[in-house]
Formats: structure tokens, sequence, C-alpha cells
């Protein structure tokens, strides 16, 4: 009976060598995916366990942070300015995941990205506990303050953007909410805010500022008169028809200016003057005359229709295809289906800003590891050139005369060229909302911003871009101005 | 480990003197206990950040139980094999170990439990090593044998008695104390299988037809098999034990292997099997759920069944993959997130904590104590010990393969224990139990052979013609 023990020993080897290669397969080869699956809570307890990298402002603000603490998470993640950068940080919550930039840098923060390989291998040789990277932004803290107070409580959002970097000066969401809520470790308490704040008035978690997209009404003549100067058939003093009321083509539809009078003498004005007053008929018949294509042309051009990874999402904004004339008329002013996000509008202005070249909207100035040794720090880089030097030149000393002498006065800031545009958008029953969206100094920007309030905020029925949009810019510019002191535009 | 040149009784060996290599064992033990005691204790460095204080008791208690089983083989086996004894204390103290890690993450007190079932097991097996002083006492009752291995088998099925545990008829219930008589039974029907094979062997070996190349036995021979295979069948459909029922069948396949060196044997007991998990398979929709499990665990809507899905499947890979090369170390990861982690997942709280490195150390244990036993089963000279040790030894192994197989995805989950690691009183006693008989049957074989050879089976001398054949077949 010897040879069959003999020759079960060596099934029983066999055996055993299957369940190691099978351990090997688990444990060694296939061990990435399946701490990759989202079903392992083990995955997130370990990040958890990890002090996490702080966020901090361009100024050293600590924005969030980790903090020690006596449970099963170790860290509890802490927003020391509460509801003030929410729409920058998003918030770390235990329940639902991270969002914003908690969810965007989220390898650095946690600490898993690659890059910071060698430094958990010196961290299992030294003891020292491996943590994650600090992000710091490119927001400037009075800046972001300034969006707070100027919005005030009304709904809506400003965008500031550096014009040549694309850095991220301010982006503030209102109504605004506190990310330490949600950020609980009691799951209860965490998911009983969530709740509360999806089902609040004017939709706290939902950016106005990236994720929604709104008319943009006025401001969008812009990129209409971007178009009509780049397409060599206009100047700014070249004129336009604008009478009081314009009935649209093939329809009994009308269109009319907002102060209900035909613009310039007789109802011609000069398109210098059509942007100053925000003459509604003459840029209807100047969008039918370049025709849809080349507007869309250039709004694409300024940054319409594509998503953005700034690097948290930024929604993509729209220009309607396949319109028909009348469509195409209130497609120039901006109504009709446009839809833009602050975020875009800021764009546009900054993209003439900056010589007629977009850049992309950046909220990450660098990553550094707990050593202070740099991992990341994102380069400026182009969206494209949206206008040539000529036109944006052109077009500046047309914003600035809305500002000197036009629907934008109230963004006048003493001392400082200002150039900017109003918008009005009527949005169905509801109250308009209020645009207004600029850059500063004229000659050598330093700051482009858009705001935005929505349904007019509290002027109501009786809102407009120029009157309560513009005097946040002013403020929002002002301290962005302040706060860039020294630095060349 | 096929190779039996080391035997110290082999006829070409070097005339080196026998040693009983006691203080071998002696010195192994220690280290195990030793071993048990640093996984004990940081499990209470990792989670407390100091010493437990509990530590010197467990070891002190741990040690002493060792201690007299060792004293007893001294004294009644003294030529046992030296690994038996330190291989299961290390696989009892570890899983001790993170028995006590999981009721730590969950305040839950199995460690206590298992640390009285390690003491009666151990007891157990040391009265067990006294009482029986040849194991060729055991074929005297190989029929007493057959009819309790059976009551055994049948007990969970009595009203009142027995027990209805996640869908598994495998306990039976005395006042406060559960039991699995399976475990039990796993032996009893080992010693039965042995005594009747080593009988029957002649009659089974007869040749029979010759299909596709391959001898079958006579037709008429086939009647033990059939029953064996329908017994194992019936404990499937009765109790709802995939586990015990493809033991039981692999057992006794095996040692029929064994006793009649016929392949044929194991080409109509995989037929039969494969036969019987088929049928199994269409019948019965828990063992569908198993195997979809098995095959798709992944799968969203498996994942999300309850109960018959892949939830825990999955959970006991993720803690493997969490441990990685060398675990988080014990008390650091989470492997009370996976269902039963101290029972039938224990080893994926081991490969989470102890990594794969630890995994394949806790294989490699219970491949020694394995081919210990299989070797013991080479070395020893009658026929009844040889199919006993063997058997005993596939027993283990196949145990092992089965619920390690089953957690690591090489075949569907069926519900056993790991031997010494997982908690589970039956289980531990049972396998303590296999471990003095292996003791028994190891001291037989590695015995000095006496000058005069009657003098070494003064109790059946008929057991001399046995291994006078063996020396032929060597």
């Amino acid at each position: 009976m010897n040879a069959p023990l003999r020759r079960l020993a060596v099934v029983v080897t066999a055996m055993f060598t299957a369940l190691m290669l099978a351990g090997t397969w688990v444990q060694f080869v296939d061990a990435g995916r399946l701490r990759d699956d989202p079903r392992n809570t083990r995955t997130l307890y370990e990040e958890l366990g990890r002090q996490r990298g702080a966020i901090t402002t361009a100024d050293g603000t600590v924005i969030a942070q980790s903090d020690p603490v006596d449970d099963q998470y170790r860290y509890q993640r802490v927003y020391p300015e509460g509801p003030l950068y929410a729409a920058v940080t998003g918030t770390y919550s235990v329940t639902s995941g991270p969002t914003g930039l908690e969810a965007a840098e989220d390898d650095y923060l946690s600490g898993s990205s690659d890059r910071l390989f060698f430094r958990k291998i010196s961290d299992l040789v030294t003891g020292q506990e491996p943590g994650g990277a600090v992000v710091e932004t490119t927001i400037r803290d009075e800046v972001q303050k300034a969006a707070q107070e100027g919005l005030d409580g009304q709904e809506g959002a400003v965008v500031a953007l550096d014009p040549s970097t694309g850095d991220v000066l301010a982006m503030y969401s209102s109504p605004d909410w506190d990310p330490n809520l949600l950020a609980s470790h009691t799951r209860s308490e965490a998911a009983a805010a969530a709740a509360e704040l999806d089902d609040a008035e004017g939709a706290p978690l939902v950016s106005k500022a990236t994720s929604q997209s709104y008319p943009p009404g006025s401001t969008f003549k812009l990129v209409t008169t971007a178009a009509a100067l780049e397409s060599g058939d206009y100047t700014a003093d070249s004129l336009l028809d604008g009478p009081a009321t314009l009935t649209l083509p093939q329809t009994t539809a009308t269109l009319s200016n907002d102060d209900g009078r035909a613009c310039g003498t007789d109802g011609h004005t000069t398109l210098a003057d059509a942007l100053r007053v925000s003459c509604n008929t003459a840029y209807a018949n100047l969008g039918m005359a370049l025709g849809q294509d080349a507007l869309r042309e250039q709004a694409e051009a300024f940054g319409f229709d594509k998503a953005l990874d700034i690097p948290t999402r930024v929604a993509a904004s729209r220009f309607p295809a396949d319109l028909n004339e009348p469509q195409l008329a209130q497609s120039s002013i901006g109504q009709y289906s446009v839809q833009a996000t602050p975020m875009q509008m800021a764009m546009v202005a900054a993209g003439i800003a900056n010589g007629g070249v977009v850049m992309q909207p950046n909220l990450v100035s660098t990553v550094r590891g707990r050593d202070l040794q740099v991992l990341d720090a994102p380069r400026p880089t182009e969206v494209g050139r949206a206008v040539s030097r000529q036109t944006a030149s052109t077009l500046t000393s047309m914003m600035e005369g809305v500002v000197e002498s036009g629907t934008g006065r109230a963004a006048q800031i003493d001392g400082v060229a200002v150039a900017g545009k109003t918008g009005t958008a009527q949005n169905g029953e509801s109250a308009p909302h209020a645009w207004f969206t600029a850059f500063a100094p004229a000659d050598a920007p330093r700051v482009a911003v858009a705001v935005f309030v929505e349904n007019g905020g509290r002027a109501g029925d009786e809102a407009s871009g120029g009157r309560v949009a513009a005097p946040i810019a002013k403020s929002v510019m002002q301290a962005a101005l302040a706060a860039t002191e020294g630095s060349a535009g | 480990m096929s190779s039996p040149a080391a035997a110290p009784q082999a006829p070409a060996a070097a005339p080196r003197p026998p040693r009983s290599r006691r203080w071998l064992e002696l010195g192994l033990s220690a280290v195990a206990v030793g071993v048990a005691m640093m996984a004990y204790g940081l499990v209470g460095v990792a989670t407390d950040g100091s010493w437990p204080a509990g530590i010197l008791g467990y070891g002190a208690g741990l040690g002493a139980l060792v201690l007299v089983l060792h004293v007893a083989v001294r004294w009644r086996a003294p030529w046992a094999d030296p690994l038996l004894v330190p291989v299961a204390t290390l696989l009892n103290g570890l899983g001790l170990a993170l028995i006590h890690r999981l009721d730590v993450a969950r305040d839950g007190s199995f460690a206590e439990r298992q640390l009285m079932w390690s003491a009666i097991g151990i007891l157990a097996a040391t009265a067990l090593l006294v009482v029986l002083r040849d194991h060729r006492l055991l074929r005297r009752y190989t029929f007493t044998a057959m009819v309790v291995g059976l009551v055994l088998l049948v007990l969970p099925l009595v009203p009142f008695l027995g027990v209805n545990i996640n869908g598994a008829q495998i306990w039976i219930r005395v006042g406060p104390i559960g039991f699995q008589p399976g475990e039990l039974a796993k032996i009893v029907l080992t010693v039965f299988f042995a005594g009747y094979l080593v009988t029957a062997r002649d009659t089974l070996s007869l040749v029979g037809p010759k299909v596709l190349g391959l001898q079958l036995p006579r037709p008429r021979d086939l009647g033990p098999l059939v029953v064996a295979w329908l017994a194992s069948l019936g404990v499937l459909v009765l109790e709802r034990d995939l586990g015990t029922s493809l033991l039981f069948f692999g057992l006794f396949v095996a040692m029929l292997y064994v006793a009649t060196q016929r392949v044929s044997w194991i080409a109509i007991g995989l037929t039969l099997f494969v036969g019987g998990a088929v049928l199994a398979w269409s019948l019965f929709s828990h063992v569908q759920a198993r195997v979809t499990a098995w095959l798709d665990p992944f799968d969203a809507e498996v994942y999300a069944q309850s109960p018959g899905g892949s939830f825990q499947l999955v959970q006991g890979l993720f803690g493997f993959a969490n441990g990685g090369l060398l675990g988080t170390g014990i008390g650091q990861g989470r492997p009370q997130t996976v269902p039963y982690a101290e029972s039938d997942f224990i080893l994926a709280t081991l490969g989470e904590e102890m990594g794969l490195t630890g995994l394949l150390a806790v294989l490699l244990l219970y491949l020694v104590l394995v081919e210990r036993g299989l070797r013991t089963g080479v070395a020893v000279r009658d026929g009844f010990g040889k199919l006993l040790a063997g058997g005993l030894a596939f027993a283990i192994a196949l145990q092992c393969f089965v619920v390690a197989g089953g957690v690591l995805r090489v075949i569907p989950l069926t519900g056993l224990t790991m031997p010494f690691l997982a908690y589970g009183g039956s289980s531990l006693v049972a396998n303590w139990m296999i471990v003095a008989l292996l003791l028994r049957v190891s001291d037989a074989a590695r015995r000095p052979a006496p000058e005069v050879p009657a003098e070494s089976s003064p109790v059946l001398p008929s057991e001399q013609d046995a291994s006078a054949t063996q020396v032929v077949r060597l």
C-alpha cells in the first residue's frame, strides 16, 4: 500500500500548491483590482485612517484639514472657514464619498497617488505615519470674501480669474452650505444634513458657478461683437439698425430694447454704442447678418460646448444648434436656449483681457508632500485663441465705454480703467437674471470676473445687470487688485 | 515528500541509532506556544498600545496543556513523530490569537470558549493516547465504528436534538452545548473504512472487464462504493451539507485506492462524484447559488442577493487583497467585515492581517502535518495502520482544500472549517483526537524494530503477515 500512499502524498502536495497559487493570485496579482473595487470598504477605511492632506488658499489659509479623533475613522475632516469655500473644497463624507476638490485631488490628499510612492517607502522605513499631500489652491482669501459679501445671501455665483494664467481667484456659489455637516462621522447626522441640503431652497449643493448654466443675456453680446469684428466686415464704428422694436422674420413675434426706445439717432447706432447701451434690436440684426455658424464658432472659441476639469468639473455651456432666423436673433443677445455657466462668462472676459487668448481655468497652485517637496504644480495652459489681438483691443475699448458711460457705470473704480458688460437675462415668467462680466485694469488686466445673480436677487423684477451685478463685480475686482498689487498684469 | 529514504526504519538506512526526538518535540512546542503568545500579545499592542495583561496567563495555560500532552507522549508513545504536536499547537494557538483579535473588534467572547475547547481537545487527545495502547485494537471495532459513524451522521436529523443553523442540519444541541457530530464521524468512519478495506482489499482488487484501456473492478464489487456514494448524497440532501458530503466521499475513494492500488476506483469515484454533483446542482437551488457565487461573484446581482449571494466570498477576497504580501499586521486590518470571519472565513482574517506570507506559512504547516501523517502510513508495518494514518492525514488535507479552495475561489464555497485554526469546539476536539491517533500509529511506525520479530505485535499476531507482504511492496 506504500506506492498509492506516496502517490497520495503527491496529490496532496499538488492540492496545496493549487491553494498557494490561488493565494498568490488573490493577494498579489489580482490584489490591486480587488482593492479598487468600490464595494471594498476597507480601502475607504484605510484612507480615512490616514491623515488626509490639508487644502489651503493661495494666502496660506487652511480651508480643509484632518484632525485626530478617537473613533474608528481616526481623523475628522474639518473645514475651519465653514461655508465660505464650500464650492471649492466640496466635502469629504464617510457616507457618500468626496465631492469638489476633495474628490478631484483625492489621490494626492489621501496619499494614494503613485507620486507619493517613494515617500510611502521612506515612511515605512522611518516609521512615520503615512499621510496625504497638501493641496494649495489659487483662491485668494479677500477675493473669495468679497464675493460672499457682495452676493450677501442672494442666490447666484461669482467667479474671478487671473486672465493671464487662468488661476481661479474666487469661486463662490450662493446659497452656500457648511461642508462640516456632511463630513460628520455619525452616519445618521451626515445623512440628515445631506437630505436637508438636497431639499433646500436654491439647491446649495449644486454649484451655480460651475455646475449649472443659465441664459447669459446681454453679456453674450461680447461673443456676438467678437464674431462681427473677426469677420472683417465690421468695426467699432460700423452702423447698425437699432429700432425700438424689431419684428422677427417669418413671425409676428417682436423683440424690443429694454428701455423701449430706438438706439442712437433715428434708429441708427454704431457697434460701440450698441454695446454701450446694450441695444437688443441692433444685436439681433447683427446676429442674423453674421449667421449662426459664425456665432457658434466664436462661442466655441471662447469655450462653449465643452466641459472642463479645473480639476473639478465645469459643465459645458451651450450655443444651440439648428436655429431658425427668429431663434438666431434671440440667441445673438444671449436668449432663446443659449446657456452659460458663470465660469464660462468669466472665461469670455478673461480671453478678451488676455489679448484674445483664453486660458484654461485652474484651481490648484501646488501640491506638496509633507516634507514640503512640490509634487505637482499645474502650468498655465491655453484653451486657445478666441479672437485676434486687434479684436481684443477693440473689444476692450468698447467695454470700457460700457463702464464709463453705458449700462455698467456702477462698476467704475476710482483711478482704474474697468472694461465690462452687463446682462439682464429674461427667464420665462420669473424675474430676470442679473449678470455682469468685466476685467481690470483695462490696459493691463489682473482680474476678470463674472457675477451672476439668479432672478435678480432682492431687486426682483426691477433687477438689471448694471444695478444688481455690477456693484458686486466692482468690490470683487477691487479685492483682487488689492490682493495682486505689485504683481504684473 | 514522496521519498521515504529518511525513514529511520527503512531497511537501507545507515546504521544510525534510532532517536525518539522527544526533546525536539518539546523545543518546537515551546516555540509554537511562544509564537502564539506573541500573536496574542500583538493584538493588544495594535489595538490598545500595550501588552495585554492576559498574555502570561494565556501562554501559561496553553503551555501547560501542551506539556501534559507531551508528558503523555513520553510516557505512552515515546517514538511518536515529533512534529505533530508542535504543528497542531501552533495552528491552534494562531487560531486563538486571530479569534481573540476578532473578539476585540466585535466585543465578542469566542476566544474564551475556543480556549476551553482547546483544553478539552488536548486533554481528550492525552486520554486517547493513554487509554489506546495499540492502534490495531481499533480494528476489532470495525463494525461498531460503522454503526457509531452512521448514528453520528444521522444524529442532527433527530427531532428536538438536531438544530438547523444557516440552512445546514449538521448540529445537535444538548442543553447549552452545541456539537457537530459530523466532525467525530470523520474519525470513526475512517476507522471503519480502514478496518473494512484492510479485510476486503483482496476482493476489491480483483480484476474485472477492461474498458478503454482501464482495468475495471468486477461489477459485483461496486457495492461498497455505491453505498458510500449514496450515503454522501444522503448527507447532502437531508442535512444540506455540501462540505461534509464531499469530504466523506473523497476520503472513501482515496482510502479505497490506497487499499487496492487500482486507479480504476478513482476513475469510477470521480465519475460518480461528477454525476452526483450534476444531480445536486440540477435539483437544489442552494447548490446552484453556491456555483453561481463561485463563477460570477462580482456581478452586482449575485453580490446583492441574500441569502445565497457572494457578499461573504467577495468581502473575504477583499480582506485577502487588503493584506497583500505582508499583511496589515495583526490587529490592524478589518477582518470583522467578513461574516463568520472566526470560523468559515478564518483564512481571510489570517490573509488580511498576516498577508500572503502568513497564509503560505500556515498552508505549509498543514502540508507538513498531512505529509507527516502520510509518511507514518508509509512507515507503519500493518495494513490497518497504513490505511488509518493515510486516511486521517488525507481527511485533514481534503478538508483544508475544500475550505481554503472555497475561500480563495478555487472551488465553490462549502461549509467546513479549517482544522485547528477556525472557531468550533467539535472540530477542535476531533482534530486533536486525530493527532492522538497519528501519534499512536507513528509511535508504532518509528519504534526501532525489536531483535525478536514476534515481540513487536503481541496483540494481533496475524498482522505479521501484512508486514511481511509490505516489504515486498516497498
